[in-house]
């Protein structure tokens, strides 16, 4: 069996209560999503602030039940037994954004990456011990026996991120799900961790899904994309494909926006190809249709995800050139 | 005349431990109609340089150097004097993480009358108000609202209208697209390329050097309170001169081309205690013996570089 992840028409909404207005409305924050993984995979999840990445991440690893849908992992449907649950937690890490509040201050380096295996009451504290500097090498800490030792304001922003790192590696997981792990780095420091987590991909065979806004960083890593528009798939395939030709509107805005280290780009005004939304419901036909600038007739009805090519899927009623 | 020009600034805050020494003899100039990105990594002094030229940080902090706006010098100036004719009048700033400071329990308008009173202005505020959020792309009704029923793109473009309310000539914009989705930031650029093609001058900071090609005709590099390079946009993108310009534009990684897998490994050096010689020795290819005696500034085609290669 070649997947490691499946995840099946997988749903999610929230009542989004309203401060000011006592009428809640819905938020459909994952809607009928799918997608599946090989294992040593690195698919990237992108998309908007609020179209449902971390929704999408927290759903599969439990940390809160969907509405409907089913998730695969490594051959086990994921339910809310506890075997299923230990297994889907132990295998499955994620890192998340921010690596100044996702590590704890006041303790120590070791202890923070000792934690999962406490927690998961794996080995004795002199194998914990020794686990725990084998993940520091692993991440490049040197010399790892002086970071043991360290709290986390002794380090640099990139050496935080590689602690959390560390952290999610000590388990020796078959998933890590990064949640923009990249983004609150510099420049200088993003090439650097993501290189790290590209080598230890290759290394131990890792499946990673790498959420980002980013599409820059997405190609360094990725080899899969999927894009998200408001808790739907709007656009898959391999990433050099989706980048250099996307087939959805949304793929295409989203490509114009990023720019490139270029002096010419001084001369000309950024191209943006997306409309002021208009003030319609965004959940009647196709939801990018309010800012979508090629919106026709039809886009009334909900575009379905169809395949567009080899193992290209775009959800959308027009033809892009 | 330059429209401005910094001349050897240095700026150190002083801690418990010592001094830290956060801009270190920077110097650069432009001319009218030219704007300047600022680049480096985290703790380089980009913010510093920006509250220096407005003169935020503590007066004992500017040990040396001049500030010349159109020839006239405002940093010998009195703090007073510069308060009242320069500060937000002619020279003004966008705050590093202004957005997210705004005040919760105002509403936008409230908060732009703040700051019209701040700054005594004398003129009809509801005009003015509406006015200004006009040309940063905003529609009146934000002006009710409270910083929480905004977007993140909605909330900078209210601090960069503050910091339009006077016209001023030279706007120094600190990390103003740092943390939001890409389509935002496109629309930001824009924003700023607008300002310019309305005769600002602008100043922005950023470790993004992507973005800096978007407004910027000259560019100054900076590495551990030093600017290591400064010249032209079309140099410094197409023939970078510094080992540390050429790092950093390898480090970014590209949508079309080459997938990048270099990085500059190891860390800059302490502010409080910074080596002797070239600041990026450590780090530095190319780093040679010479490196270990203080760099000056070699003359290239459109300004500098301070690096033993260009001798
Ligand atoms: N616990 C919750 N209760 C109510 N609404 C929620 C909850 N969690 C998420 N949402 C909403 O679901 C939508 C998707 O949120 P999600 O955090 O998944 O987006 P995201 O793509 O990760 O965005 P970002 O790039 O900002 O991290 C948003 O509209 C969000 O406000
Ligand atoms: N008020 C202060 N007192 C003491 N040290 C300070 C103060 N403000 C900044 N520093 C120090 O001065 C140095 C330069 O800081 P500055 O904020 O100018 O850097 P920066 O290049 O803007 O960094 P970033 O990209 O993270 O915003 C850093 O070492 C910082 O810790
Ligand atoms: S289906 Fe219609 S509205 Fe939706 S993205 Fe395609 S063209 Fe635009
Ligand atoms: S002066 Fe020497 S160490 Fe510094 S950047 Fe130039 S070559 Fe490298
Ligand atoms: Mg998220
Ligand atoms: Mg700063």
């Amino acid at each position: 069996m070649n997947e490691i992840l499946l995840v099946q028409n997988l749903t999610k909404h929230f009542a989004k209560k309203g401060i000011f207005s006592s009428s809640g409305t819905v938020v459909k924050a994952v809607d009928d999503v799918s997608f599946s993984l090989k294992k040593g995979e690195v698919l990237v999840l992108a998309g908007e602030s609020g179209s449902g990445k971390s929704t999408t991440a927290r759903l599969i690893l439990r940390a809160i039940e969907p509405d409907s849908g089913r998730i695969v992992f490594d051959g086990i449907e994921i339910g809310n037994d506890n075997k299923s649950l230990e297994k889907i937690r132990m295998q499955c890490q994620m890192i998340h954004q921010d690596p100044y509040a996702s590590i704890n201050p006041r303790m120590k380096i070791s202890d923070i990456i000792m934690e999962p295996l406490e927690i998961h009451k794996i080995g004795t504290k002199e194998e914990r011990k020794k686990m725990v500097l084998d993940a520091l090498h692993e991440v490049k800490l040197e010399p790892a026996e002086d970071v043991f030792n360290k709290f986390p304001h002794m380090l640099s922003g990139g050496q935080r991120q590689r602690v959390v790192l560390a952290r999610a590696l000590v388990l020796k997981p078959k998933l890590i799900i990064a949640d923009e792990p990249v983004s609150m780095l510099d420049v200088s420091i993003r090439a650097e961790v993501l290189e790290l987590m590209r080598e230890l991909q290759q290394k131990h065979d890792i499946s990673y899904i790498y959420i980002t806004h980013d599409l820059s960083t997405a190609r360094y890593l990725g080899q899969n994309i999927s894009i998200m528009y408001l808790g739907k798939i709007v656009e898959s395939g391999p990433i050099d494909e989706v980048l250099l030709h996307p087939r959805h509107p949304y793929t295409q805005a989203l490509l114009d926006a990023i720019s490139e280290p270029e002096p010419d780009n001084l001369l000309k005004e950024k191209k943006i190809r997306i409309n002021e939304p208009l003030d319609i419901d965004v959940y009647q036909g196709c939801r990018f249709r309010a800012r979508c600038p090629y919106a026709i007739e039809k886009c009334n009805e909900e575009p379905p995800l169809e395949q567009t090519g080899q193992d290209r899927l775009a959800a959308c009623f027009v033809k892009l050139d | 005349m330059a429209f401005i020009s910094v001349e050897n600034l240095k700026t150190g805050y002083e801690t418990e431990k010592g001094i830290v020494q956060a801009v270190d003899d920077v110097s650069f100039s432009l001319e009218n109609g030219e704007s300047i990105g600022i680049a480096g990594e985290s703790a380089c002094g980009k913010s510093t340089l920006g509250l220096s030229i407005m003169r935020i940080v503590p007066d004992v902090s500017i040990t040396s150097g001049d500030i010349t706006l159109e020839g006239k010098s405002i940093l010998k100036m009195p703090k007073s004097e510069f308060a009242k004719n320069v500060r937000w009048k002619d020279v003004s700033m966008v705050f590093q993480g202004a957005m997210n400071s705004l005040d919760p329990v105002f509403t936008v308008e409230e908060q732009f009358v703040e700051v019209l009173k701040q700054h005594r202005y004398d003129g009809d505020y509801k005009q003015k108000i509406s006015e200004i959020v006009n040309s940063v792309g905003l529609t009146q009704d934000v002006l009710k609202k409270y910083p929480h029923e905004l977007s993140g793109g909605m909330k900078q473009r209210i601090v960069i209208a503050m910091a339009l309310l006077l016209k001023p000539k030279f706007v120094i914009a600190d990390e103003p697209t740092t943390a939001l989705d890409v389509l935002v930031q496109a629309q930001i650029i824009n924003l700023l390329k607008k300002m310019k093609k309305e005769g600002m001058s602008i100043m922005l900071i950023t470790h993004d050097l992507a973005i800096i090609s978007e407004v910027a005709e000259k560019i100054g590099i900076m590495y551990a309170g030093k600017m290591i390079e400064f010249g032209s946009a079309a140099e410094i993108y197409k023939n970078p001169k510094h080992p540390y310009t050429q790092a950093l534009l390898k480090s970014i990684p590209r949508l079309r081309g080459d997938k990048v897998t270099n990085y500059i490994k190891g860390n800059p050096p302490s502010l409080m205690h910074p080596p002797q010689g070239c600041r990026f020795y450590d780090r530095c290819p190319q780093a040679m013996e010479k490196c270990k005696k203080d760099v000056p500034k070699f003359k290239t085609d459109s300004g500098y570089v301070s690096c033993w290669l260009y001798e």
